[in-house]
């Protein structure tokens, strides 16, 4: 009976640690604040999950008006795997948030960006729990705006046109996003997605139902910085401060991909996406191009942070690879891969914060020789890099392993090739690192740096370490990734 | 301690050893004290499991759900107990010769050196016991990136390059023909578990689809060093030599080959594969890199490349025995691993000690040295003529069996590649053991010794063993002939 508001409490604990933050003003309480808030939603993440898997999916009527009227909060075996997710890399970025964030803010606006993470942690997660199409829009634009100030907190100038690229684009998609749901409503009469997919078979193949579809397409892929509406993306990553690239990075795009599996698969439905419309070969085509232009742009980067970057566009076309296939396959590998790439990258970028903390930024000339004196902080980029190439005993192989099987099972093999032989890539800017950390001599003009301290470098071994055990033991990962595929093709869990 | 208890026991003393290792850095004597008892664990962990196997025992253990359906598991064969034994009582040898060889050396980063060297002995110890495909990929990997810091050794420009090759090699040929090769096995069969007979016998594939994977498999596995991906191995030279001696003749070549064995005998079956006659094509190819490896041995005068392209052809010795898919071959590939390895590590011994006492790298420095090393250059000789194939030593048993079966087979072609290398390793071995003790020392060189007794201590052993091999031949002709599936 306790666990009944679970729901509710999942999104409203951040949503009101918010104003909280604001109201004290003072950076150590707010960071107190927010990491119990962002600790507290993990918990019930988990908890939800657990129960989603035991006894199947939760309805949550949100202030007791029953859906579809009132605004309903679904829990199924897809959004409780993205609420695992997002939730811990919120908790895990916040203890790191403390040092970093004091390091690269002004004193008197750190208690500012406490505010803006718990509003973005809120939003995120209730566009995932959400189960009404307006009430998703409206956790976008929390996550969004919040987004947009965290971003432009980054100490370079920079960041401001980082985050005003990103507004304007974001913007844009966030408004195609509306108007797609604007023309579904207009089509049937619902803004519960449940409801809505019920609807949808009677004015099926109805232009304003296609041009929703393109509308909802456009703008969700914006959001999740498919190739080429990417553009955004490696400004942002950039310019952020270290611990929002951490977040957003691991966060804010797999989210995306949630709303646009969720809208694809459960709401217009396969036989309209995958079987009617060419929505899988457009998809196979701009993840293609993504993964091989987005990998071999992140080669010649100087700095970590935009390497990383561009690598998380690659990613993300083996994300939308993965749902192009359609297939059980497919979409296990592309829910997993949303689930292991976030951890992957949310490990990646925890780490380059501590880099960024200690040498002043993270450029190639300040990493040379770094592993002599950052060993833990080199090893663990090291760790989190194999699994982004997909070494075998780390998360990331979990995920090709899938991409490959679901490529051969389609009998596509030059599919499987492709993704085999873009890993490579991956290998060459991994390696790229590895050779400059541990063969080159330090520079002679670079600061003297240590390890970061306990409270960054503790959260991100917790990241790597999630690395390698999710590419041992995946009775929860794969297994909670097949059973959201199932739900997603409509065959019984 | 129970045969679960004993393998868990084997992974972990080399793992636990390299912590040991790390946290002893700052005391050498310490720090070495702490390889040699890891070694020495190991060697006794591998050697408690001997008898359960050789009286047809299959000790297992079960891990963790790597994905649904396979688990990381270990179940030790006869096979992986042979290659185990190998590689853990040379690691005791080798360690002896690492502390005189880095010592002798002034070599830097001493401490990352052995710590790395046990984290590759437990890859390796992964690869031998491992229950099924997937086990086997994922501590084969682990050994190539272990292995990575210990090719850079010197961190110079040349062991950057040196990496470079290694790693594009190694972990190209593993992602991007093995990964698919492992994931089209599981579409096909539904299983990764290593079973006597193979496991794709139920998929009902054409010749040529058997084909295509036997190749993806044997180009992936690029341990094996198949030309044309055996350019890695002369690239890795310029490790330390203990690194040559015990990894790129040992315990990564060897994995190499271990892993191909166990595919044409575990996966596809000898028999299956040889029903569908889908593996026509590797006996030339294996052929071919066996000549072609000796030719360019032949050609190199740097002593330790000319030793690592004789390893690659000495590996498609076994690439071609058991290619051949008759058991006698089959036994004889099983037991040349573990001959090519006692032969092989005491010629890369007696390089080193050679570079460390006088210096000397290439073979046409060599002139008379066998005056001032005679250890050395006695073990060097005994391996040489192993590797050639002359009685009594180990490598004549081996290659005698392989001889038996490809004629037993009617197999012409292998026949004449065993002959035609048999000559080229007498070529570009001989002419070493001649300059080293008829030719007169060339004037104004400074006077040597041998080098330090660790080091002489530790090649006259594996000499020994090479000659002893052929007198205790039971234990690794039991463990070949239950892989080839002879009564004993």
């Amino acid at each position: 009976m306790t666990f009944a508001q679970l729901p509710a409490l999942e999104v409203v604990v951040p949503l009101v640690a918010a104003p909280l933050t604001l109201l004290l003003r003072r950076a150590t309480p707010a960071w107190a604040i927010a990491t119990a808030a962002c600790a507290f939603s993990f918990v019930a993440a988990l908890l939800l999950a657990a129960d989603v898997a035991a006894r199947g999916p939760i309805s949550y009527a949100l202030g007791s008006w029953a859906p579809p009227w009132g605004i309903e909060y679904r829990v199924d075996a897809l959004s409780a795997f993205v609420l695992v997710l997002v939730s811990g890399i919120a908790a895990a970025v916040a203890p790191f948030a403390w040092k970093s964030v004091a390091a690269e803010l002004p004193r008197d606006q750190a208690y500012l960006f406490y505010t803006m993470y718990c509003l973005c942690v809120a939003g995120l997660l209730g566009m995932t729990i959400t189960g009404d199409a307006f009430n998703l829009f409206v956790f976008m634009e929390i996550a969004s705006l919040s987004s947009y100030v965290l971003i432009a907190l980054g100490r370079d100038r920079r960041a401001l046109l980082a985050s005003y690229q990103y507004l304007i684009l974001g913007t844009i998609g966030a408004t195609f996003f509306v108007i797609g749901v604007g023309l579904l409503y207009l089509m049937t009469g619902t803004l519960n997605l449940a409801d809505m997919a019920a609807r949808l078979p009677q004015v099926h193949g109805a232009r304003p139902v296609l041009a929703a579809l393109a509308f909802i397409t456009v703008g969700v892929s914006l959001k999740l910085a498919l190739f080429p509406l990417h553009l955004w993306l490696p400004n942002a990553y950039t310019y952020a401060p270290s611990a929002v690239t951490a977040f957003l990075a691991a966060t804010a795009t797999k989210v995306s991909v949630y709303v646009l599996l969720r809208f694809y698969f459960s709401v217009f439905g396969p036989r309209l996406v995958v079987e009617e419309l060419p929505m899988p070969e457009i998809l196979l085509a701009l993840s293609i191009i993504a993964i091989v232009t987005a990998s071999l742009v992140a080669l010649w980067q100087a700095d970590l942070k935009r390497l990383f970057a561009y690598s998380s566009v690659a990613q993300i076309g083996y994300i939308t690879l993965g749902i192009s296939m359609a297939s059980r396959d497919g979409l296990t590998a592309a829910i997993v891969h949303l689930f292991n790439h976030g951890v992957t990258k949310g490990a990646l970028f925890l780490l380059v914060g501590g880099i960024a903390l200690r040498a002043g930024r993270a450029g190639f000339d300040r990493v040379r020789g770094l592993a002599r004196a950052m060993p833990l902080t080199s090893m663990g980029i090291v760790i989190a890099g194999l699994s982004l190439i997909g070494v075998p005993g780390t998360a990331g192989f979990i995920s090709k392993w899938y991409l490959v099987l679901g490529a051969i099972e389609a009998g596509r093999w030059w599919l499987a090739a492709l993704v085999v032989a873009t890993s490579l890539i991956a290998v060459a800017y991994v390696w790229r690192f590895v050779e400059s950390a541990y063969l080159s001599a330090p520079a002679a003009a670079t600061p003297k740096p240590g390890e970061p301290p306990a409270l960054m470098l503790v959260p991100a071994w917790l990241l790597v370490a999630a690395c390698v055990w999710f590419g041992l033991e995946t009775s929860f990962t794969v297994e909670g990734a097949r059973r959201a595929a199932a739900l997603l093709l409509g065959a019984a869990p | 301690m129970s045969g679960a208890q004993l393998i868990a026991a084997a992974l972990l003393a080399p793992a636990l050893g390299a912590i040991g290792i790390a946290l002893a850095g700052r005391w050498p004597n310490l720090r070495e004290g702490v390889t040699l008892g890891s070694a020495a664990a190991l060697f006794a962990c591998v050697a408690g499991l001997l008898p359960t196997v050789l009286a047809g025992g299959r000790p297992q253990l079960f891990a963790l759900e790597m994905l649904p359906g396979i688990a990381l598991g270990f179940r030790v064969e006869p096979l992986g107990m042979l290659f185990a034994l190998v590689a853990s009582g040379l690691w005791i040898v080798n360690s002896l010769y690492s502390i005189g060889y880095m010592r002798g050396n002034d070599e830097p980063h001493q401490t990352r050196y052995y710590v790395c060297f046990a984290l590759a002995l437990a890859a390796t110890m992964g690869i031998a016991f491992s229950a099924n495909l997937l086990t086997l990929f994922v501590f084969y990997e682990m050994l190539t990136l272990v292995t990575w810091p210990l090719v850079t050794h010197h961190g110079d420009d040349e062991a950057r390059a040196g990496g470079r090759t290694y790693l594009g090699y190694l972990l190209g040929t593993s992602i991007v023909l093995l990964l698919p090769a492992v994931v089209a096995t599981w579409a096909l069969a539904g299983t990764l578990e290593f079973t006597p007979g193979g496991i794709l016998r139920e998929a009902g594939l054409s010749g040529a689809a058997v084909g295509a994977l036997l190749a993806l498999y044997m180009f992936g596995l690029g341990k094996a060093a198949l030309m044309p991906f055996h350019r890695w191995l002369p690239a890795a030279m310029v490790a330390p030599t203990p690194v040559s001696a015990l990894l790129h003749a040992v315990a990564v070549v060897k994995a190499g080959v271990f892993a191909v064995v166990k595919v044409i005998v575990y996966v596809f079956g000898v028999e299956a594969l040889a029903g569908v006659r889908a593996s026509d094509w590797l006996p030339p190819v294996a052929g071919f890199t066996v000549l072609a490896a000796s030719v360019l041995a032949l050609r190199s005068d740097n002593l330790k490349r000319r030793l690592a392209y004789s390893t690659v052809s000495q590996l498609s010795y076994v690439v071609l025995a058991a290619s051949v898919l008759v058991p006698l071959t089959v036994v004889g590939a099983v037991l040349h691993i573990a001959a090519h390895a006692v032969s092989k590590i005491t010629l890369f011994f007696a390089a080193g000690a050679i570079a460390t006492a006088s210096g000397k790298t290439e073979v046409s420095q060599l002139d008379g040295i066998g005056r001032r090393m005679p250890w050395t250059m006695g073990a060097f000789t005994i391996g040489a003529l192993s590797l050639v194939g002359i009685p009594p030593a180990a490598g004549f048993l081996s290659k005698w069996l392989m001889f038996q079966g490809a004629a037993s087979a009617g197999h012409w072609t292998a026949l004449a590649v065993l002959a035609a290398s048999t000559l080229l390793n007498a070529a570009y071995f001989l002419p070493i053991v001649h300059a080293a003790f008829l030719r007169e020392p060339r004037t104004g060189e400074p006077a040597h010794g041998e080098a330090p007794w660790t080091m002489v201590a530790a090649l006259s052993i594996t000499a020994a063993l090479t000659l002893a091999l052929p007198f205790a031949v039971a234990v690794p002709l039991g463990l070949a002939r239950a892989v080839a599936g002879i009564a004993p």
